[in-house]
């Protein structure tokens, strides 16, 4: 699965404009410890996260994330979203949790590892 | 193959800025992506970069990175004018910190900064003053490939 059929099967919202979403997704790591993500991620897998201040961008970019997901129906401050599309990370939103949107993504085949 | 110094550039790093957290070893990342180092070698030496980079942002006044590479190897040294660490030891230990509530609501203490340097680096070297400050040296040898 590609970012933009992410977007589209789970209807996220697209906060980071203008950013290529043709990246195929592989795997997932959800977590809000910025160096936890940093020791376990892998390039091109999705970050789910409840963070949403502009040092998210760092990690996903120095990790080669994907994509960082924004769960709770939480929303980026404006700087993170400067910083997101400076740096090409794409940013997504859902009002699902954490749990609930990591449970749909396994549905559909996106796993941990 | 070519052992000298390519390249070699420094950049400084605030204290206390939050705001502006890993932007430097996003630079250090671009930088040496163009030098065409190979991409697993420079994900290793970026990580290494932001754990040291975020260190001297929620400890130290400010700090110095200097950044320098060959073929063959990528060095970068933080250093900065901070509390210094009281026993280096302790600190390598996975899990502990000594980061305030504030900086564990963004997501920082997770007292993984140190041994992830650790996992990302060749050589590592920190030596530290209490209330003067702490240097890293940190090597990243590039011809050894990890996922």
């Amino acid at each position: 699965m590609n970012l933009a059929e992410l977007i589209e099967r789970f209807d996220l919202k697209v906060f980071s404009k203008g950013l290529e979403l043709t990246r195929t997704i592989g795997g997932g790591y959800a977590g809000d410890l910025l160096s936890d993500v940093i020791a376990h991620g892998q390039k091109d897998q999705l970050w789910i996260t409840i963070q949403v201040h502009p040092n998210i961008v760092a990690v996903a970019a120095l990790k080669e994330l994907a994509a960082v997901v924004l769960v709770n129906g939480r929303e980026p401050a404006a700087e993170t979203v400067a910083r997101a599309e400076k740096e090409r990370v794409p940013i997504f939103g859902t009002s699902l949790s954490a749990f609930e949107f990591s449970g749909r993504l396994y549905g559909q085949g996106i796993k941990g590892s | 193959m070519n052992r000298e110094i390519v390249f070699r550039q420094k950049f400084e790093i605030q204290g206390g800025d939050f705001s502006r957290g890993g932007e430097v070893s996003c630079e250090v990342k671009n930088l040496l992506k163009e030098l065409g180092l190979p991409a697993p070698s420079v994900r290793r030496a970026a990580i290494a970069s932001y754990e040291a980079e975020m260190n001297v942002i929620m400890y130290a006044e400010h700090g110095v990175l200097d950044l320098s590479a060959t073929p063959l190897k990528i060095r970068i040294v933080i250093e900065d004018s901070g509390p210094g660490i009281e026993d280096i030891e302790l600190a390598m230990n996975e899990g502990y910190s000594t980061a305030t509530p504030e900086m564990r609501e963004l997501g920082f203490g997770a007292g993984m900064g140190l041994s992830n340097i650790k996992k990302n680096t060749d050589e590592l070297e920190i030596t530290s003053e209490i209330g003067k400050g702490t240097r890293l040296t940190m090597v990243v040898l590039t011809e050894r490939h990890q996922p």
